[in-house]
């Protein structure tokens, strides 16, 4: 289906991520939004605030994450799309309730604008090292979505895509983006409302008899239900069975969490996006993601103008990682260097599966701003193989 | 005018409603609520038990009780009821009358 | 004759029960099951229809009865019910939702969301029950425990006043306040279909036992002798001042209705502060019930 019209701020703007990601989410559909001021995300919701009412939504400010986290997912089940949006610290308290949307398969979507941490830090700077959380940052085994765009344009469009694959693998699906991003202003343009494919939630058609709220099909999705249509639920954090009743054994354990994980492992080459500059025949590949990526594509262009076959893997999709890609690159490449805005995070799924099959370096800091394209062409040029000596 | 005479002895009480309890002795926990709070105290714990280990009410006294239901009320396992009878059967006044025919 | 043997008809409560999952997991003697009667009993009368009727609870004992009914129930995290709850009924205001737990998951670890939805008046009956204990993890002292009372993480007696929860509720904004016991199984269940009918926040405390825990720990006997004290120690008292009403170990014991006040409830000041801003820009909440949903 395409998307409601109402939502659809259609045309070209000049919007800076943080608005474009409230664009993103309206686009998609979401009308109910609860969140907690944290700098530098606080200005999504409070554009959501000043927009949602307009087109029947609603935005409320909670009295923590702990409350905005768990009361997006009340929305959901009442039959709303919902969101709430965060920074470090709120995103470390959000956690046992993204574990909680993770358990009871409740599709919702959590923006976490990344800043200089651990803890206080850097609330006004950049940071990225956040993505290790946002994988495993709650307790126990689960899977879930994460997405990271690089531009205002991006915070609009993989805002509504988190919606859409939040719906399809009923799992939160995380918006990674970073400060800069988030406060950089660029052309933003928000296609005709026809032009905008919605995933919509998975009803089933099943009659109350017949519905068991955790019996998956094919793909491993259960279909969906919304309080109040009589089908008398009952959601669980606790493991539980088919039917959503608790069940503490090792067998409704391995059936249900197995099946969790799976969703998305299962899927996760078709999940997995990357977006890819002169690779096919690059001998030192950059991967990086966020406002880093655009820095390293000017380096890759410097390292290419001085005859360096440089080239930059982009996951747009950071979680899962685009491990399928970037085993097949591995067989060709000489080298990796992995820029990020941290002391090292995503170079370890980088090791894992390059699997020594070529040298991987780093090329981090603790954040607080940005690299410079000579830094990391520096890197590069450092990390060219050695020539052969002649005869 | 005319008055009937009374019988020679004492009156013969007006038929009172009687009431009886339902026991789900599966479901009973043994905890006592009902056999301590029946406010007429009909009720006992059998000598037998259930298969989970616990004694289960009954009726010590069935023609004393009234089919108030605060056992029902009280009973935390939903193990226990109590209806209203009217000449033995369950009074149509009592809400619970239509359950007699209740499917579970 | 056996009673096992005779067939019995259903109970008309079972109508709202999962009487599948019984018997409950709940201790001979635990309250908690009484107050769900109570409950069923409300819900029957109140004749609510059940399909929009939600059960939101937390973790615990209390956190159990979610289970245990058949409406559309939320058993979320510890001591978060109240915003899920909150979340649940902006999305859809039709939704009567109730929240059911514990004293250590509402007020414990859920204390600042109990304050705020009270403030904010969010229409949610919530019924808490005291049983003066961590129950479910076994014991531990809770900040309702009294003065002196034992528990695993206070071996040598609790060192700390407890909340006095009708007055928070009142102090935090809530428009019904009341306490009952599980003795009181009339009147709990009376003032139950008061708050079912209540615009707004509705609080009801109930005193509960816990044979295995409190009461062991304390020598304060079996459910029983708990409910023998809750009927002997209670003091009836209407619209006493909240501030009056705290309770002591084996205190007396004021119950009663302390609150029922008119308030603006949350949605309501929702659509008159938007709706006057906003004029016919505003599009409205609330009302038909579908306006989030989309």
């Amino acid at each position: 289906m395409t998307a409601d019209p109402a939502g659809v701020l259609t045309g070209t703007h000049f919007l800076d991520g943080d608005q474009a990601c409230c664009e993103g989410a309206l686009a998609a559909g979401c009308r109910f939004a609860a969140g907690y001021p944290i700098t530098p995300s606080t200005e999504i919701v409070e554009r959501f605030a000043q927009r949602a009412p307009l087109v029947s939504g609603l935005f409320v400010q909670l009295e923590d994450e702990l409350a905005s986290s768990i009361a997006i997912q009340g929305a959901v089940w009442a039959g709303a799309k919902a969101f709430t949006v965060t920074s470090g610290p709120g995103f470390s308290l959000m956690m046992e309730h993204i574990g909680y949307a993770a358990m009871t398969e409740t599709p919702c979507v959590i923006v976490n604008v990344q800043r200089g941490g651990p803890s206080t830090g850097l609330p006004t700077l950049p940071g990225q090292a956040d993505l290790m959380q946002a994988r495993w940052g709650s307790h126990g085994d689960y899977e879930l979505i994460a997405l990271s765009p690089n531009s205002p344009q991006e915070c609009f469009s993989l805002t509504l895509e988190a919606f859409n694959f939040a719906e399809q693998y009923r799992v939160p699906v995380i918006v990674l983006m970073d400060e800069v991003v988030g406060h950089m202003t660029e052309k933003v343009i928000i296609p005709p409302a026809e032009q905008i494919e919605i995933v919509p939630r998975r009803y089933t058609h099943l009659s109350p008899e017949d519905y068991l709220p955790f019996h998956a099909g094919p793909d491993g999705v259960p279909e969906m239900v919304r309080a109040g249509d009589g089908y008398r639920i009952h959601i669980t954090g606790m493991t539980h069975n088919e039917r959503g009743f608790p069940e503490v054994s090792v067998e409704a354990q391995e059936n249900l969490v197995r099946r969790l994980v799976d969703k998305i492992r299962l899927h996760a080459d078709a999940i997995a996006r990357v977006e890819e500059t002169a690779t096919e025949d690059a001998e030192i590949i950059v991967i990086a993601y966020g406002i880093t990526s655009r820095v390293a594509l000017r380096a890759v262009q410097m390292a290419r103008e001085r005859g360096v076959a440089a080239g930059l893997l982009r996951p747009v999709v950071v979680w899962p990682f685009p491990e399928q890609r970037l085993r097949e690159l591995a067989a060709h490449a000489r080298g990796f260097l992995v820029v990020e805005m941290n002391y090292g995070q995503m170079v370890r799924e980088v090791e894992r599966i390059v699997a020594g099959r070529a040298p991987v370096s780093l090329l981090g800091h603790g954040g607080g701003s940005v690299h410079t394209p000579e830094q990391i062409l520096e890197s590069i040029v450092a990390l060219q193989p050695v020539a052969e000596p002649t005869r | 005018m005319n008055q009937e005479k009374q019988p020679a002895g004492p009156a013969p009480k007006p038929k009172k409603v009687r009431g009886k309890v339902y026991v789900n002795a599966l479901r009973c926990k043994g905890c006592g609520f009902c056999i301590a709070f029946c406010p007429p105290r009909v009720l006992e714990f059998t000598a037998e038990f259930n298969p989970q280990g616990y004694h289960f009410p009954q009726l010590s006294n069935p023609d004393g009780c009234t089919g108030c239901d605060l056992c029902g009320l009280y009973c935390p396992d939903f193990a226990i009821y109590g209806v209203m009878l009217k000449n033995g059967a369950p009074s149509a006044k009592d809400p619970k009358a239509a359950s007699e025919e209740a499917q579970p | 004759m056996s009673a096992t043997v005779e067939l019995v008809p259903p109970n008309p409560v079972e109508a709202i029960l999962r009487t599948e999952r019984m018997p409950s997991i709940w201790c001979p003697g635990c309250g908690i099951g009484t107050t769900v009667n109570c409950f069923a009993r409300a819900l029957l009368q109140a004749k609510l229809d059940p399909k929009k009727v939600v059960v939101v609870s937390g973790i615990g004992c209390s956190g159990r009865v979610a289970g245990y009914v058949d409406l559309d129930s939320f058993h979320t995290t510890h001591g978060r019910a109240i915003p899920f709850a909150t979340g649940l009924k902006l999305a859809n205001p039709e939704l009567t939702t109730i929240v059911y737990s514990g004293d250590g998951d509402l007020v414990g670890i859920g204390g600042n969301h109990f304050i705020h939805a009270a403030r904010r008046n969010v229409d949610l009956k919530v019924f808490c029950v005291n049983n003066f204990t961590y129950g479910m993890t076994g014991g531990q002292v809770a900040p309702t425990t009294p003065l002196r009372a034992l528990s695993t993480t206070t071996p040598y007696g609790c060192f700390e006043q407890p909340f006095n929860l009708p007055q928070i509720a009142e102090a935090a904004g809530a428009v019904y306040v009341a306490r009952w016991t599980s003795y009181h199984v009339r009147q709990l269940a009376h003032a139950m279909g008061e708050a079912l009918r209540k615009k707004g926040f509705a609080f009801i405390e109930i005193l509960s036992p816990c044979p295995t825990l409190y009461l062991r720990r304390n020598r304060l006997g079996d459910g029983v002798a708990m409910m023998q004290y809750f009927k002997e120690a209670s003091v009836v008292r209407h619209g006493a001042p909240t501030r009056e009403v705290g309770i002591d170990f084996q205190g007396p014991l004021a119950v009663g209705k302390f609150v029922d006040i008119e308030r603006p409830g949350f949605l309501e000041l929702v659509n008159q502060q938007l709706g006057r801003t906003l004029d016919a820009e505003y599009a409205g909440c609330g009302g038909e019930g579908d306006y989030v949903r989309g």
